[in-house]
């Protein structure tokens, strides 16, 4: 694969660039559903290609092509340069790439089991055994269950040197419970929503899951929420489970320090940032427990934003994003960099497919954990609601306000949880939330959850991001807006 | 469908393979499934030729172009069926999708339900591919997208978008005959005008890229922004808005999936226990129309089957449903041409849609207004409640207070919390329908709507 990207390094060079890198990528995909008993998608895929990004006249072009051919390569590297020089016909400045060193490295993930070598009879009869499970519970109207598997080879080259290697295994699983009663809809889902659980590791993280035990709970809490309270609209202290909290970092932590927002560059689509520069190391964002790092390192964990090298041949780091309360970091890349006084990239360029151009996007954007027993958590609250397992999600274009609804709540009365409330929701404005965090709870409860659908970019690409969270705390926060007194 | 003239390999790097070509390609295939013991197989090509110029900051900091070309396998045997799809066109590639699918589909229990291939279908011919557009070059595109930001840099603004153009084609073919083509051609252009702390924006989409004016929509966007400073804060409560067609796309786009009848088998659709009642206003109709000259898209869904024109809402009632093979003969009715390709568990969606509208203007509905908002567009729309269709979602560049018949002032940025079904039954004017394109459902004909009683919950800080 790099004597193909070597073609495509060399025709930049002679065509103009001024620097270039070229990706291969081979990206395979297994999809497994059940729905009510049945198999739903069955399918496999696979796609190869390169991509080709340039420098040339002070400006970015990039090109790339499913036609693995030293023609084909050539004329696709000869296409990239041709756009970068129409590209400076309207450029604003020349494009300035903080220094990097030049590596030559291969990497895996590591995972026990490769989930493409378990038996596809062993797969489908886990799904089939959990969605019989579920649909056990009398009440429920549709059951759903998934498994989605991802292998990932990229041959990274560029025009400094570098030849990177990286082999990553993603898995993912989980299972819904649908209820339909009277004039509503109410669902339950393990081990989250909108696709479950999703982790850089091998088909051990299905059998962790342990979808089949799960199952009856999901189904009887799907029904149950039929009979449960409607939750209060109110002010009040609010517990997250930490896969909603997981959501919440992404959207009001992750995406406002990603700096090509900040720097307007995705103000057409995405959206910008309230995260202007001038508020680097004076934004108190959180209280004094609130610390957040971006991590793709792999200590860190086995998660979706885990890697040795980015997209563009710069080694995975930690970043603190919050340090102590105060706002110390964004995520930056080799152009952005210096727009921040910083000498070197902070690794988080990355790209979906042979197909896309890397672009900044969220790593492993982690809440570091705090001290608290999750049963002291409720014990030591008088009067709030726990809610877990997201439903639905928003917030506005600079990251300001937000909105997010939970699958289940429970409510706590004297420190004891009491009953299970429906519809909930809370919303606020991004900093006052995280000032009102007073609690976090241990990494005995802390576990990095995988988003793996998050959409940026033009043409649009989807990424997978990780986020390590604990349940935590909050007080005064605005509770129910979004279903009022149903 | 259309005329192809060239191969890929006369055509050179930048142009789609020919139908010659992709017919080959397809009976490789299917020789293969034969020959591999498929009782039946189903082959879809899918080719991709697009190149998009970014731009930000007034000037493009991005600027790529894309070609590939994708196979996908469904094989047959035994009442039971997988896909596999792959980009890999030499012949043992092939070959190793054509098995893995069949080992694939070997590996599940029997689907009772499961049904045959269908045969050779005949197809409304559609043209929608604009050798302009396809020929459109990156050095054209610079040029438009210069102007627009030299424009910016006169207002004393800030531009950032994107102008596209590309061509694709796609195929589906079986081994009971059936062999449809299609291609189209397809130009957009967005751009967000940014002037002090507020933004406004205009957004096309064309076959035709001589139907697209970048430096009309440039303007638009640039007087809005002009318009859109100094935002004041409003109380968040119910108001009359005036939806401009793209913020009524963003938000009715989440209400289609419902008119599956695989949904409301599933007991996951709003539609339950409603078809046939008075669910939206009388001023209300709906169809799904592939051939409608607004819309885009094949004439034949998933499966090769024609797409029919589907009347779903006629006078606020709904009064039909969408419906795959599978989902048809559960009911006892016709396809309708809407089916995704097989295997999946979500069935069948219409994805033309095209409102009757009304006879206002947008200046009519601004006029007629005592007090209310005018929407330029909606953002990161969430689905809140799935019943009553209660939807969450932001204003975005661009809300303006009405007052008196006129607008008055920009207004900062609201959160709506909105059922879809009460929004369509308090629609009180429309303008005509026009093809409209936002960033949350695909594009669709709408009109812009005048809506009493529009609930906003909260309010941001621009």
């Amino acid at each position: 694969m790099y004597d193909l990207a070597t073609h495509a390094l060399d025709t930049a060079r002679v065509r103009g660039a001024s620097y270039a890198d070229a990706r291969v990528m081979h990206l395979r995909q297994r999809d497994l559903t059940t729905k009510n008993g049945e198999v739903g998608t069955l399918a496999q895929s696979e796609s190869i290609g390169i991509g080709v990004r340039v420098l040339a006249s002070g400006a970015w072009g990039f090109a790339s092509t499913d036609r693995l051919t030293k023609e084909g390569v050539v004329t696709c590297a000869a296409e990239a340069v041709k756009i970068a020089k129409a590209s400076a016909l309207a450029k604003r400045s020349d494009v300035i790439m903080a220094p990097e060193d030049a590596y030559v490295d291969s990497w895996q993930s590591p995972f026990r089991k490769d989930p493409f070598e378990i038996p596809l009879e062993t797969q489908l009869e886990l799904l089939l055994k959990a969605d019989a499970e579920m649909r056990r519970v009398k009440g429920v109207t549709l059951t759903e269950t998934d498994l989605q598997f991802r292998k990932i080879d990229s041959w990274f080259a560029s025009s400094i040197g570098s030849r990177i290697h990286q082999r990553k295994v993603i898995s993912g699983c989980g299972i819904v419970a649908t209820c339909y009663q009277g004039e509503e809809i109410q669902k339950r889902s393990y081990p989250n929503s909108f696709g479950g659980q999703y982790a850089l590791r091998g088909y051990e993280l299905v059998e962790e899951m342990d979808l089949v035990k799960h199952a009856p709970r999901v189904a009887e809490e799907a029904v149950a929420l039929h009979s449960a309270a409607q939750c209060p609209r109110k002010n009040g202290t609010l517990i997250l489970s930490g896969s909603q909290l997981g959501l919440q970092i992404h959207e009001s932590v992750g995406h406002p320090i990603e700096l090509d927002r900040v720097l307007g560059q995705e103000a057409n689509f995405a959206g910008t940032s309230f995260l202007t520069l001038d508020k680097l190391n004076k934004l108190k964002y959180g209280t004094d427990i609130v610390n957040v790092v971006a991590d793709a390192r792999l200590e860190h964990g086995q998660g979706l934003g885990t890697f040795a090298y980015d997209d563009e041949g710069v080694p995975a780091q930690c970043t603190d994003i919050i340090k102590d309360g105060q706002f110390r970091g964004y995520l930056s890349n080799r152009e952005t960099a210096h727009l921040v006084g910083l000498a070197r990239s902070s690794g988080t360029m990355r790209t979906e497919s042979w197909n896309r151009l890397p672009i900044i996007r969220m790593t492993n954007i982690s809440l570091l954990p705090g001290t608290w027993k999750e049963n002291d958590l409720i014990a030591d609250t008088e009067d709030g609601i726990l809610m877990d397992t997201n439903r639905s999600w928003s917030i506005d274009d600079r990251r300001y306000q937000f909105q997010f609804s939970t699958e289940i709540a429970w409510e706590i009365k004297g420190g004891k949880k009491v009953r299970i409330l429906k519809n909930p929701s809370y919303s606020g404005i991004t900093t006052e939330f995280w000032n009102s965090c007073d609690a976090i709870c241990s990494r005995d409860y802390w576990t990095l959850w995988g988003t793996p659908n998050c959409g940026k970019g033009q043409p649009m690409q989807t990424m997978g991001t990780g986020h390590g969270a604990s349940p935590a705390r909050f007080r005064n926060v605005r509770i129910g807006t979004a279903f009022g007194e149903k | 469908m259309t005329p192809h003239s060239k191969s890929r390999i006369d055509e050179g790097a930048r142009g789609l393979s020919s139908e010659k070509r992709l017919h080959e390609l397809m009976q490789t295939v299917i020789r293969l499934g034969k020959a591999a013991g498929a009782e039946e197989t189903e082959v879809h090509l899918d080719e991709t030729l697009d190149a998009l110029t970014r731009f930000a900051n007034n000037g493009i900091h991005q600027n790529v172009a894309e070609h590939g070309l994708t196979v996908s396998v469904r094989t047959f045997l035994d009442r039971k069926t997988a896909r596999v799809t792959t980009n890999k066109l030499d012949e043992d590639s092939l070959r190793a999708a054509v098995e893995s699918s069949l080992s694939l589909a070997q590996s599940q229990p029997k689907v009772p339900y499961l049904l045959p291939m269908p045969a050779k279908q005949r197809y409304q011919r559609v043209q929608r591919f604009v050798k302009s557009t396809a020929e459109l070059s990156a050095a054209e595109r610079a040029r438009a997208v210069r102007k627009a930001c030299d424009l910016a840099v006169k207002e004393g603004q800030v531009a950032a978008g994107i102008f596209v153009s590309g061509q694709m084609q796609s195929a589906v073919g079986n081994s009971r005959g059936l062999f449809a083509t299609y291609r189209q051609t397809r130009a957009e252009f967005s751009i967000t005008m940014q002037q002090e702390a507020a933004t406004s924006w205009a957004k096309g989409n064309a076959a035709d890229v001589r139907n697209l004016d970048p430096q009309v929509l440039a303007q638009r966007a640039s007087k809005k922004a002009r318009l859109a400073t100094s935002a004041g804060e409003l109380p968040p409560e119910k108001y009359t808005v005036i939806l401009e067609p793209a913020a009524v796309l963003d938000l009715v786009g989440f209400l289609f999936y419902d008119f599956a009848a695989t949904a409301v088998d599933d007991k996951r659709s709003c539609l339950n226990d409603r078809m046939g009642k008075q669910l939206f206003g009388e001023n209300i109709s709906i169809c799904d129309d592939a051939y409608h000259p607004g819309q885009l898209g094949a004439p034949f869904d998933g499966e090769g089957i024609p797409r029919q024109r589907v009347l779903l809402v006629d006078k606020g009632v709904p009064r039909n449903l969408v419906y795959s093979r599978s989902s048809a003969k559960r009911a006892g009715k016709k396809p309708t041409g809407h089916g995704f390709a097989l295997p999946n568990e979500y069935g069948e969606a219409p994805m033309n849609l095209v409102f009757s509208g009304g006879k206002s203007s947008l200046e009519e509905m601004i006029a007629s207004t005592d007090r209310g908002l005018l929407v330029t567009r909606l953002w990161y729309i969430r689905e809140v409640d799935p019943y009553e269709k209660v939807m969450t979602g932001m204003t975005r560049d661009g809300l303006f207070l009405v007052e008196k018949g006129k607008v008055t002032s920009a207004a900062r940025n609201f959160r709506f919390n909105q059922s879809v079904l009460e929004m369509l039954r308090n629609v009180e004017l429309m303008s005509p329908a026009v093809r409209a394109t936002g960033e949350e459902a695909f594009e669709m004909v709408v009109p812009a709507m005048k809506i009493n009683g529009f609930q906003f919950t909260e309010v941001t800080k621009f």
